[in-house]
């Protein structure tokens, strides 16, 4: 990829960040068009339904015939409603799902915008997701929606305590290694291209088994952080069987009742991408991102192949293996909203205020003891 | 111009792209799916009767209490985050300085939580 220097060629510099976005943006939406047809095949497999098999072969265009259909559905907007918020609401959801993506790294040299902060960068804008909700169910000015609003925000801001404490475990696990490595400004324990290439070679290397042989006695402590991690998300992106907002029986479908065509479509996209961007922070944080389970050091010197030379096979190497990794995780997701029965509103609270919020206090102490003290050499 | 703003023009452009992206497919609707609307359809969803009054209605003050409650550790996260990138960048004396500095302020936020918990503010009956 040519590289443009910004001063002489602000233009080809600016082209060819374009380029890289449109081709994440169009990435991230073809996948999450198949990944949300996955979500409904696995929970129909397990029900020992056939899902959607009639749009294409094996029902594989189902996701692009819906959204054909809902481009081709009324808007709807309540006459009570307020309505310049009420449009906003699901751009808003859609656009702050989207520009997350843009510190993922999806490869060591793929990343749209390799800012040092990348991590401090997600957790805001994840949180600005909340805007999103509480604006589309205030601005209906119906009953369900409002509620289902007002527990979505809840319930959203309860597990993003829990998630900033165990992003700070990883961020001290990565600073404890860069330490021991010299490697740079300690800063970059947020870059996540930092903290995925911290993680490289043998999979014992990954945050999720302490981070390397030398911590690996912190596995006692970074395997349940992940699956707090894992546990937040789904209550985070109001997924079964947290998916108390939209909870059928009781609330209809919680802040999108009032909602049609387009504008539910920008609500739903908005919530796959949060999911599958979760789905890879977890990879990045916990899993080596898109480093492979095994070494790979010199496997792509000196050697070309369709006469495009070597760094580009490597980064896509670790490309497949980030999306090996991203797609697993989703896969989990979809089989705890199979097999996992819903929680109520009281056991969820508890869940987060009384479980995970001082469990992931003591492991942040933990980490931080360990990397003081420890006798690491 | 500044290296440092620089990193951060590719976030702008995919906030002004995942802008556009998310007006077409808005536009798209309004301009291609057809638009009856009627004083039925617009009305609010309800069971079969007319809303009595205004949904913005009173709700429980616990959803209060959890934001209030949210702001205090997302605070204390944010505290965390640029001693968790300092901490092991110090000489080892000073490394446990800033330990012993950092565990205290989280025990005094603990004794906090203690009190809240046994107040009952975390309670959902």
């Amino acid at each position: 990829m040519p590289v443009f220097d910004p001063n002489t060629d602000p233009l080809g510099y600016v082209l060819i960040h374009l380029l890289g976005i449109v081709l994440v943006v169009v990435g991230v939406l073809l996948s999450l068009a198949f990944l949300l047809l996955a979500d409904r095949k696995i929970w129909a497999g397990v029900q020992m339904r056939k899902g959607p098999n009639v749009v294409g072969p094996f029902g594989l265009l189902q996701s692009f015939a819906d959204f054909f259909k809902f481009v081709f559905k009324e808007i709807v907007i309540p006459a009570g409603a307020d309505k310049g918020v009420f449009l906003l609401a699901p751009l808003l959801s859609f656009i702050f799902a989207f520009v997350m993506w843009a510190a993922i790294p999806f490869a060591p040299e793929w990343v749209v915008a390799n800012i040092n902060v990348g991590i401090l960068y997600l957790f805001a804008v994840s949180s600005l997701g909340v805007y999103g909700i509480i604006m589309g169910g205030w601005a209906s000015n119906s009953k369900y929606p409002f509620l289902g609003s007002l527990r979505s925000a809840a319930q959203m801001v309860s597990y993003e305590v829990s998630i900033g404490f165990v992003i700070i475990t990883v961020i001290l696990l990565t600073a404890i290694k860069l330490a021991a490595a010299h490697q740079g400004s300690l800063v970059d324990a947020m870059n996540l291209q930092a903290i995925a290439s911290m993680q490289q070679g043998w999979f014992w290397n990954w945050n999720v088994f302490g981070g390397g042989l030398k911590h690996l006695p912190m596995i006692i402590v970074m395997f349940p952080m992940m699956v707090v991690f894992f546990v937040s998300f789904l209550a985070e992106t109001n997924r079964p069987p947290f998916d108390l907002p939209e909870a059928e029986s009781e609330l209809v479908a919680g802040y999108q009742v009032e909602y049609s065509s387009t504008p539910y479509l920008l609500f739903m996209i908005g919530e796959y991408s949060n999911i599958v961007l979760m789905c890879a922070l977890m990879t990045t944080l916990f899993f080596g991102g898109w480093s492979p389970p095994y070494p790979t050091t010199g496997w792509f010197e000196g050697w070309s192949f369709l006469g495009i030379d070597a760094s580009f096979w490597g980064q896509l190497h670790a490309l497949v293996w980030f999306c090996i990794k991203t797609v697993f995780w989703f896969f989990m997701v979809a089989m705890m909203k199979a097999i996992v029965p819903r929680y109520r509103y009281d056991q969820l609270m508890r869940l987060g205020w009384k479980i995970f919020l001082p469990t992931s206090l003591v492991a942040v102490a933990a980490v931080a003891a360990w990397g003081v003290f420890a006798p690491l050499g | 111009m500044n290296a440092f703003l620089l990193q951060y023009l590719p976030i702008v452009i995919f906030f002004a792209i995942a802008t556009v992206l998310g007006l077409g497919f808005m536009i798209a609707a309004a301009v291609m799916a057809p638009s009856a609307p009627d004083a039925e359809k617009n009305s609010a969803y309800e069971c079969g009767f007319n809303a009595f009054d205004d949904a913005r209605m009173k709700f429980d003050v616990r959803f209060y209490l959890v934001s209030i409650l949210f702001i205090i550790f997302d605070l204390e996260v944010a505290f965390l985050f640029p001693w968790a990138v300092s901490l092991f960048g110090m000489p080892h004396d000073k490394m446990v300085y800033a330990f012993v500095s950092m565990m205290v302020f989280l025990g005094v936020l603990t004794v906090g939580f203690i009190y809240e918990w046994k107040k009952g503010a975390l309670e959902w009956e």
